[in-house]
């Protein structure tokens, strides 16, 4: 009973069945891992999939598929299934190769889908001679047996086609096994066996705890070194889930410079780290360049340039008040990247957390319309003939200049993010400082652009912000326009004071939510027919308003007032925008980048695989077997000679037209060899239809 | 398979003295033949001395190796010898007209109108679209001149396909030295590989089974890749020559993606071949398609070939990404689609040979296949992110 069961186990594990059903349930849980972003942080997935399914996920390990305790399940069974199946099969495909079935019995034969007499002239000694040298020729290896109803003469060729078993599916298990030592097992294994504990990543690497560091010995690990120019770093930092361990690596990393080179149209050409690295054993030191595509290999570790980032540039930062009876500068102050810092002032308090810098910002800036769209028919076929260099649509790549984020923390803890540009962007022919904000990681930023004045400053927009937002400046700006509009004739006097009614009643609306609340104004108040146009009216109103705020800004700073023109005027419109924007910027002061002291860092990935060799050995017997399986033809001839008769049989372990020709070419070559008796007439013929 | 004719053998009947000599497969070679690797090896002579400068020592072995391949390929199959000739001489009159200056390609008629690299495809994109027709018209029709015309302009176009696609490697460098590459890195290039490569698999078979039936179908799918060539540069101005960004700067790029399309167009052409099976299973056209064990017979070759390149190139794939990205598997949702791809045909493979399963179900399998190879060659890039994504639609 005992026996029986192993037994049907065995036959069960060994089965192609099984090894199908594991195959196929393979494939559908790689599907899964593609479909489902692997290894993102978890607050990610917990925004993706609400609170009910984010647990339920984890539990099934599907945020990391191929390192779930399940996936590995299947991946060792398919090892044992193939293993099993390559033990069963040995024992037959040895002997099949061995053996030449040289007793044969001639109604088998008869029974070959491939099969054909013929009367030979030669005949005893002489007919098994000569087969045996066509089969010799023809590559075969033969074996003769005189027996009493003649000479059976077994040959075979292409056993070899049988090894190729053997070494693909051998490969297959050495593949799997090299490629369990290389993933993120043996970590596990020496976190639970080991006491290892996973610590938060943010925090200095001096103050983790030997309970989250790797030794040297580690034999398997992937991780990434961060190293800022100028600085050095011996540990690798190990991602497990949310949480890190550090590894200890045998040497020295030290980075003098990391370059970005571009192409000629902003795409990037190379990545590259000149690194010092220092043995800690010996102390020697040598320089090498590691790029992409071109990794360093020392004491069975090898480094990748794997990315980069910012590594601490110094940002000089001053913080422009969007507080309401506050002007001018609010702050300034030097920060580095990667660090945190206090923002205090009487009416606020923020954490600012400078995240990031890049220098270099190569955007397309075009603007769309051109020739491309416009062409039709032969004109359209006509642009894209001639040489693969034309460019399609004129794009206008450019260095948009440095950037820079950072978060704002309020002191219940909520961040909101920023991307900043150092730079003025032009855009249709007006400049503008673009800052962006968002609430959560997964959003887009959005924009709020700032309009450059005629001296290529913010500070005018400032200025008018300030102008229209103070409700002390309401009743002054509304009074100033609507004497514009009627003059300072008693006669019109209620015209005029109706109109700074409205006027300050426009302002205040503006001042709360922007166009927001004036769209909302007259959506309650006016019939739908005449919404359109009176947003009309409210815009030329607020345009109005706006360029007194600016005269009068000017003239209590003591400046010329100005003419209105065209650009003045499109400028009013962009501040509008810029203002109606501000009031959802969401923090009271904004940031402008003064000037900067780039300090670039690289980000390595050190490895050890000790799965590899396996991996790569796995591969080249993956190949050389399977060609060996399609392409070697394994053909077993049989050439019975009697008394009067040849009969030829073949058989073929591939069911392919081929083996009709191949078949069909000894045949002949025996009836060339052999000769013809002249009473010869052929008994049977093959039926290649069905094959062997 | 004429046996059961008595056969005279010589006026006594007796058998020869001696086997008749066997000679050597080398020695079977002609004249023709010896030339025709004479002139591969002055090509390669000349691509050194010309070009070399260009080259690193990789791409010179590589190019050294292609002298026995493309001899062997043309000794077996001599066909492909007038095709290589053709795209070789086409490809020198471009490099010629060029004289190392793009703007010729506006000024030069038959630069403009012939050979420059976007012409090229055009031409081998119209003829792959009216070769589809010829060869519908033979089918239904049972005309033997649309089979004819179809297997000519079929010719053409991959001679003006590999053209372009050679031009455009020339034209890259003019570009800017530093941007010349060969033209396999991107989503356009390598639908213009993958046309030709199914296109030449097909014409293989077609000399090798002696029929023109399948024509019909493997050009649709051909077809069907032209056609959102075109789409893709009409609407998103794909063509344009793009600079190699720093991951795709490695020889293994060279031989990992010229492999897998080997892979994707044999699969394309077993997936055609077998719903041609199925309509015939079907009664449909089958008086007019080959025999159905035939069209089972070039589905299993084509799978066969396809699954031993693909094989090879998934493996080149994990040994640059191992250069690249420092391991050599990841689990990057193309790596894993090529899985999925990899062992649906190894378990189709297994179904034939040790199941012994014929017929429909692994004619539906194969076409299924190709459903799977499709979302693995684009889908990917168009629904799933990763590291692969340089090629994104
Ligand atoms: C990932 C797993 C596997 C892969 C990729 C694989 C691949 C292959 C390939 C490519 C062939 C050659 C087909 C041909 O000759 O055309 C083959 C044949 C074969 N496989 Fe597998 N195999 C796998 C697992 C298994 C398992 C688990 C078994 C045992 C049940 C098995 C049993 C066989 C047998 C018996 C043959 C036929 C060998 C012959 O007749 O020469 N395979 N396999």
């Amino acid at each position: 009973m005992q026996r029986g069961t192993s037994r049907a186990l065995f036959e069960l594990l060994s089965s192609m069945r099984f090894a199908i059903s594991l195959l196929t349930i393979l494939s559908i849980a790689s599907v899964i891992g593609t479909v489902i972003k692997q290894n993102e942080p978890f607050n990610a997935y917990l925004n993706q999939f609400g609170p009910f399914w984010f647990p339920v996920f984890d539990k099934l390990g599907l945020y990391s598929v191929y390192n779930a305790p399940w996936f590995l399940v299947i991946l060792a069974f398919l090892v044992l299934s193939t293993s099993l199946c390559i033990a069963r099969q040995s024992a037959p495909m040895l002997r099949e190769m061995r053996h030449f079935r040289e007793h044969a019995r001639e109604a088998s034969l008869r029974q070959f889908g491939h099969q054909a007499s013929f009367a030979p002239a030669l005949e005893g000694a002489a007919a098994v001679e000569r087969t045996q040298a066509y089969l010799a020729r023809a590559g075969f290896q033969f074996r003769a047996n005189p027996r009493s109803d003649g000479t059976l003469v077994a040959a075979k060729q292409g056993s070899a086609g049988r090894l190729g078993y053997f070494l693909a599916h051998g490969a297959i298990v050495l593949i799997c096994i090299g490629g369990l030592l290389d993933g993120d097992l043996p970590l596990r294994i020496q976190i639970w066996a080991g006491d290892k504990q996973p610590t938060t990543g943010n925090q200095l690497i001096a103050s983790i705890p030997d309970s989250a560091r790797m030794s040297e010995s580690n034999p398997s690990f992937r991780g990434n070194v961060f190293i800022p120019e100028g600085r050095s770093a011996n540990v690798a930092v190990l991602a497990v889930g949310d949480n890190i361990l550090l590894q200890e690596l045998p040497f020295t990393i030290s980075l003098k410079k990391f370059h970005i080179d571009h192409y000629e149209n902003g795409m990037p050409k190379r990545f590259a780290s000149d690194i010092l690295v220092t043995d800690d054993e010996t102390g020697e030191s040598f320089e090498h360049t590691v790029e992409v595509n071109k990794p360093l290999e020392h004491r069975g570790i090898t480094l990748y340039q794997s990315s980069f980032d910012d590594g601490g540039s110094i940002l000089e930062l001053v913080g422009h008040s969007l507080l309401v009876g506050e002007t001018g500068k609010l702050l300034e102050f030097k920060a580095e990247v990667g660090e945190a810092r206090q923002i205090e002032h009487p009416k606020f308090r923020y954490t600012l957390e400078l995240t990031n810098f890049r220098a270099f910002n190569i955007e397309d800036m075009g603007e769309g319309g051109n020739a491309t769209e416009t062409a039709r028919g032969m004109a359209k076929l006509q642009e894209h003939l001639g040489s693969g260099a034309k460019t399609p649509h004129e794009k206008d790549l450019r260095n948009i200049g440095p950037s820079y984020t950072f978060k704002l923390r309020d002191e219940a803890g909520q961040a909101r993010e920023f991307q900043n540009y150092m730079l003025p962007i032009v855009q249709g022919g007006r400049w503008f400082m673009y800052s962006g904000t968002r609430d959560a990681q997964s959003d887009p930023f959005r924009y709020i652009r700032l309009p450059l004045d005629e001296d290529g400053r913010i500070d005018t927009w400032f200025a008018l912000r300030q102008m229209m937002f103070d409700p002390e400046n309401r009743a002054e700006i509304a009074a100033r326009f609507a004497a514009r509009s009627f003059g300072l004739d008693d006669a019109r006097a209620p015209m005029r004071d109706a109109l700074a009614q409205t006027a300050a009643h426009t302002l205040t609306l503006f001042a709360d939510r922007g166009y927001e609340s004036v769209g909302r104004f007259l959506e309650s108040t006016v019939a739908a027919t005449e919404q359109e146009r009176a947003a009309d009216v409210f815009v030329k109103i607020l345009q109005g308003l706006a360029w007194e705020a600016w005269a009068l800004a000017r003239e209590r700073s003591g400046m010329m007032p100005l003419e209105l023109n065209q650009a003045r005027a499109q400028y009013l419109n962009d501040t509008l925008a810029a203002l109606s924007d501000s009031l959802f910027y969401g923090v009271p002061v904004f940031l402008q980048l003064m000037s900067y002291e780039e300090r670039q860092a690289t980000v390595l990935q050190a490895t050890r695989s000790p799965g590899q060799p396996l991996v790569y050995l796995g591969s080249l017997l993956l190949v050389l077997g399977v060609f060996a399986m399609l392409y070697i033809r394994e053909r077993r001839l049989f050439v019975l000679l009697k008394p009067n008769e040849a009969l030829v049989a073949m058989s073929s372990n591939r069911k392919a037209m081929d083996v009709d020709e191949t078949f069909q070419r000894h045949v002949d070559g025996l009836r060339a060899a052999l000769g013809t008796a002249p009473t010869d007439s052929t008994l049977a013929a093959t039926d290649p239809v069905r094959g062997s | 398979m004429d046996i059961a004719q008595p056969r005279p053998s010589g006026p006594t009947n007796l058998p020869p003295e001696a086997l008749p000599p066997q000679r050597h497969w080398l020695r079977q070679l002609g004249t023709l033949d010896w030339l025709y690797a004479l002139a591969l090896v002055l090509g390669a002579i000349f691509a050194l001395r010309e070009y070399g400068d260009f080259m690193d020592v990789y791409d010179k072995g590589i190019l050294i190796l292609h002298v026995p391949i493309l001899a062997a390929i043309g000794w077996h199959w001599k066909a492909f010898r007038p095709y290589l000739a053709a795209v070789t001489v086409l490809s020198l009159t471009a490099i010629t007209l060029y004289h190392g200056d793009l703007a010729r390609a506006e000024q030069t008629f038959f630069l403009k109108y012939l050979i420059s690299s976007q012409t090229a495809i055009m031409w081998m994109s119209a003829l792959i679209f009216i070769a589809t027709g010829a060869y519908w018209l033979g089918l239904l029709a049972r005309s033997d001149f649309g089979d004819r015309t179809g297997t000519a302009l079929t010719w053409i176009a991959v001679v003006m396909g590999t053209t372009g696609l050679f031009v455009r490697w020339y034209e890259s460098y003019l570009v800017g030295p530093d941007v010349g590459h060969i033209p396999i890195s991107n989503l356009y290039e390598v639908f213009v590989l993958f046309s030709l490569i199914t296109a030449l698999l097909y014409l293989y078979y077609e000399l090798r089974y002696a029929t023109r039936k399948l024509g019909a179908f493997v050009m649709l799918v051909i077809s069907a890749a032209v056609a959102f060539l075109l789409w893709y540069t009409f609407t998103r101005g794909a063509h344009e020559i793009q600079p190699l960004i720093p991951a795709l700067q490695s020889y293994w790029m060279k031989v990992h993606v010229p492999t897998n399309f080997v892979g994707y167009g044999a699969f394309a052409l077993a997936a055609m071949v077998g719903s041609a099976y199925l309509l015939a299973e079907r009664g449909i056209l089958a008086s007019r398609l080959p025999a159905l064990r035939v069209l089972e017979d070039v589905m299993y070759k084509s799978i066969a070939i396809g699954f031993a390149f693909f094989t090879i190139a998934t493996i080149l794939g994990a040994l640059w990404a191992a250069e690249a990205w420092g391991t050599y598997w990841q689990w990057d949702p193309k790596e894993t689609w090529a899985l999925i791809v990899w062992l649906n045909y190894a378990t189709w493979l297994h179904m034939r040979l040790t199941k012994g399963l014929r017929g429909a179900v692994l004619a539906w399998w194969a076409v299924v296949g190709l459903l799977v190879t499709t979302f693995a060659f684009v889908g990917v890039n168009m629904f799933l992110s990763g590291l692969h994504s340089y090629g994104a639609l």
